[in-house]
């Protein structure tokens, strides 16, 4: 048995730290018992030791005294769900289970994953889910937690009402965390302890004929991680998110949820590197052979080793650089402010040629079919040989190109700050036209079936990349210059009214939006489960792509413009603090 | 054409190199139709020009005597300055049984919604208009959809329908979708694949997994819908925009023939028929001959190129 403390770190005598430290005093006589115990006790530390995720209490020390044990953990601000249940008067609300559910699979997805071999919780169950602070879920009390060897059966442990009937015969899999996650909803939502009824009852007392208020949606999604047999139960924990997160698009619990304010961790994110400028950037970096390649507003463009931010060379243009550089065959072409063009090499960072435009540059380069395309202020889109570097043709629009042309079966696609969209064939010629009402700064990112892209009148746009058709329009707060980003049916993009949006592709409905201080001008990029966006407020933020939450944010020390790069676990962003930042992804 | 073909002569026997060594590894046999089209479809550049076809069907059944489902089906091209592009609009509406005026609710649906966007559509349609529409195929498909609502409110209070319209313009099908009648696509190699949700409560029962498709199938309260066009103060239609399915077929259909042929026998129906016609005729005689408890409508469109 054992008992939690709260306590406060000395180490830092000056500020107040606060730790939980987690007691157990071993009172078994027989000296074998013992030493199990203690083992057991050291391995639930060696195994929190190893994790790294948001909802998981980070160990900071463990150790042990005579004939007790001590776990030194990251103290949360909060409640656990049972305390939670037990102090509302009337049920719970759908969306905050149903978000704290879609966590809970985040973080058992992560457990499942675990590598060599699976994590197996073993002890879902409301006490052992602590809503903290910010709202966000911590999962608690590992000490049952089992690496899984796939073929072995363990001994049962867990807690009897939400533990699933294999588990009662000894075995513990992936499923079995599902459903108590299942049982856990389930108590949450109807106030029914399942510890106080048979078990394996829970289809006697279905959601909704308890709780009326629950949507059959989110009830069938219970019922499924409720199944009697595992093969009937969701296949995995990143399933069973899905179907919960099918139910919050369906019910418009994530929209509901509103923005979050307040960081989960602010202060934990430290960058692995910084380099800094001479003047702001506004741009946008790129890698190429471990090589980072980065244009300041001071001229230049850097290259800088991706790993530690070691200087390697720098290449002065005659302006100011705030876009993005392409890399082809150990050359970097990057536009500037002086008109021009450079196409310069990676290695040594000399200049190969460089190509005149007839006013600065602030579109980038886009290379495909043999040619480089790049709009320019001096109202045409020009296509140039990428061995010449002569022009084949340039295409005269309305107003300046700032937008970075997008190349998809044989026609340029680009927009310019009249509002007017074009589409031009590979010998320069318009194959169609859409106009929006005001610019179209924003970069335009593509599926075969549909092209996107944000405009200065507020508008995400989904047109027909064949012929120009409008398929949806999703009205954003505000102006945009913001490029989108694509993933699972969904687009993400920024707005000036300071959110991040994430709109359905089917059906353009809003599937969340996340709140930050300032416009976002800058671009979100995706990353393994995360969304990566800077904004004007100087954060760099990092959302959970498929509901929004907020990960973490970090503060630069001025507004970010610029698209962070997400690279082998890093993440790159400029700032017009002047400073290249790499953090972990 | 023609190019195309030496094209694929070329790739067939062009590269042989040394066809007695290339005998001892491999049997070769003719192409299928099914492998000659696939190749078509891959060869083909996707701004080729493209052709859209399609037929329709209708009957009353054998125990009913009023016909209450409504059909519209309309097939144009649109010139443009990117060429001439392929336009469809496609609607099923089944007038609700048990609600006075079903067929009045069916009809002002039809007309309400196809009247709105071929309004829309007409500056495009009938005059060469090169600027861009302001708004977007979702839009107004919602916009028609709520139009419909109130014009049979007005027009036959207390009645009610099902509506499940197709708007192809190119390649992009934006479906507008109210209670149980269907799309589906149907694919060359046997499979069907809903594209909508019935709104019905037979389906929700369904999909909680508290009654089984078997069961289902036999349900006493198959027609009670939870949706429906005419019903109720706010009307949330899905609306969405799908790609055409190349090789493939977008089908259309009230309950009376999905509710009582199988799966199997509608693809079969639609892939084994000579031409889209006789594919509706099939299709509305396995109706019958299953029993016809119901008004029969069926709707079969196809891109071709």
């Amino acid at each position: 048995m054992g008992s939690v403390y709260r306590a406060r770190d000395m180490h830092f005598p000056n500020v107040t730290k606060l730790v939980a430290v987690k007691e157990m005093i071993n009172t078994a006589p027989d000296p074998l018992v013992r030493e199990t115990i203690v083992q057991n006790f050291e391995r639930e530390a060696n195994l929190l030791a190893t994790l790294h995720h948001a909802s998981i209490p980070r160990i900071y020390d463990y150790f042990t005294l005579d004939s007790r044990s001590y776990l030194v953990l990251e103290f949360i601000h909060g409640k656990d769900v049972e305390a939670i249940i037990n102090e509302t008067s009337g049920f719970l609300p759908e969306p905050q289970v149903l978000s704290w559910a879609i966590d809970l699979c985040d973080v058992l997805d992560y457990l499942h994953r675990h590598k060599p071999d699976p994590i197996i919780f073993r002890d879902m169950k409301p006490s052992n889910v602590m809503i903290n602070h910010n709202g966000s879920v911590m999962l608690v009390d590992f000490g049952i937690a089992k690496t899984f060897q796939s073929g072995i059966k363990g001994t049962m442990i867990g807690t009897e009402g939400y533990s699933p009937p294999e588990q009662y015969r000894g075995e513990a899999t992936p499923s079995a965390d599902l459903y108590a996650l299942g049982a856990t909803i389930h108590h949450a939502l109807t106030r029914r302890d399942p510890r106080l009824e048979p078990p394996f009852s829970f289809a006697e007392r279905p959601l909704r004929r308890i709780n009326s208020a629950v949507s059959s949606d989110l009830e069938a999604v219970v019922n499924t991680a409720l199944e009697y047999s595992p093969e009937s139960r969701f296949r995995s924990a990143a399933d069973m998110r899905q179907a919960l997160m099918a139910v919050a698009r369906k019910t418009g619990a994530l929209v509901n949820m509103g923005p979050r304010t307040g960081p989960i961790v602010s202060s934990g994110v430290k960058p692995l590197w910084s380099f800094k400028c001479e003047d702001e950037i506004r741009g946008t970096p790129a890698i190429f052979e471990g090589t980072l390649f980065i244009g300041s507003y001071d001229n230049n463009l850097y290259a800088l080793s991706a790993a530690d931010g070691t200087f390697q060379w720098k290449y002065p243009t005659d302006g100011g650089i705030v876009s993005r550089p392409a890399l082809f065959e150990g050359n970097v072409f990057i536009g500037s402010e002086d008109r021009r063009l450079h196409v310069v090499s990676a290695r040594s960072g000399k200049v190969v040629w460089t190509y005149y435009t007839n006013a600065p540059i602030r579109s980038s380069p886009r290379i495909a079919e043999g040619h480089i395309f790049i709009g320019s202020d001096d109202n045409y889109l020009h296509a140039i040989n990428l061995n010449t570097g002569r022009m084949a043709w340039k295409f005269e629009t309305a107003d300046f190109v700032r937008s970075t042309p997008f190349v998809m079966n044989e026609l340029v696609y680009a927009g310019c700050e009249t509002g007017d969209y074009y589409a031009v064939d590979f010998r320069g010629e318009l194959k169609w036209r859409f106009r929006a009402k005001r610019a179209i700064t924003s970069s335009t990112v593509a599926t075969p079936q549909t092209l996107y892209f944000s405009s200065l009148d507020g508008t995400l746009y989904a047109l027909d990349p064949r012929n120009g058709w409008v398929i949806w329009r999703f009205r954003l707060g505000k102006s945009s210059i913001s490029t989108p980003c694509i993933m699972d049916e969904m687009v993400f993009v920024g707005a000036a009214d300071g959110f991040i949006y994430a709109v359905d592709t089917k059906s353009s409905k809003e599937v969340w939006r996340f709140r930050t201080e300032h416009q976002v001008n800058g671009s979100p990029v995706i990353y393994k489960d995360s969304l990566y966006c800077g904004s004007v407020d100087g954060n760099l933020y990092c959302l959970e792509y498929r509901t929004g939450r907020l990960r973490w944010k970090f503060g630069t020390e001025g507004p970010i413009t610029g698209t962070p790069l997400a690279y082998n676990d890093i993440v790159y962003v400029g700032s017009t603090d002047h400073q290249i930042y790499a953090l972990l992804a | 054409m023609d190019k195309f073909f030496r094209r694929l002569l070329g790739w067939l026997f062009g590269t042989k190199q040394s066809p007695d060594r290339a005998q001892d590894v491999a049997n070769t046999a003719p192409l299928t139709e099914q492998q000659i089209q696939t190749i078509v479809n891959n060869q083909n550049p996707r701004f080729d020009l493209q052709q859209l076809i399609s037929s329709c069907g209708q009957s009353v059944g054998k125990q009913r005597e009023l016909n209450e489902d409504s059909l519209l089906a309309l097939t144009t091209t649109m010139a443009g300055n990117s060429g001439n592009l392929p336009f469809g609009l496609y609607i099923v509406a089944d007038g609700m049984g048990g609600h006075q005026f079903g067929e009045v609710a069916s009809n002002a649906a039809i007309r309400t919604v196809a009247g709105y966007v071929l309004r829309k559509f007409h500056p495009y349609l009938f005059h060469v208009k090169t600027d861009t529409m302001d708004e977007s195929f979702q839009e107004i498909m919602q916009a028609a959809v709520s139009e419909a609502q109130r014009a049979i409110q007005r027009e036959a209070p207390g009645s009610g329908t099902t509506l499940t319209a197709a708007l192809v313009l190119g390649q992009q099908i934006t479906i507008a979708h109210v209670g149980d009648s269907r799309a589906y696509f149907v694919y060359p190699d046997g499979r069907i694949e809903p594209i909508t949700r019935d709104h019905s409560l037979v389906k929700r029962l369904e999909e909680l997994g508290h009654i089984t498709p078997e069961e289902a199938a036999n349900y006493p309260h198959r027609n009670v819908l939870y949706r429906a066009l005419g019903q109720g103060e706010i009307l949330d239609p899905d609306i969405f925009t799908l790609g055409f399915p190349q090789p493939g077929f977008l089908m259309l259909c009230s309950d009376g023939l999905w509710g009582v042929v199988s799966e199997q026998d509608l693809v079969r129906s639609v892939v084994d028929a000579p031409n889209l016609q006789r594919a509706c005729q099939n299709l509305i005689s396995a109706a019958n001959t299953a029993g016809g408890p119901d008004n029969i409508s069926v709707i079969i469109i196809q891109l071709i190129g």
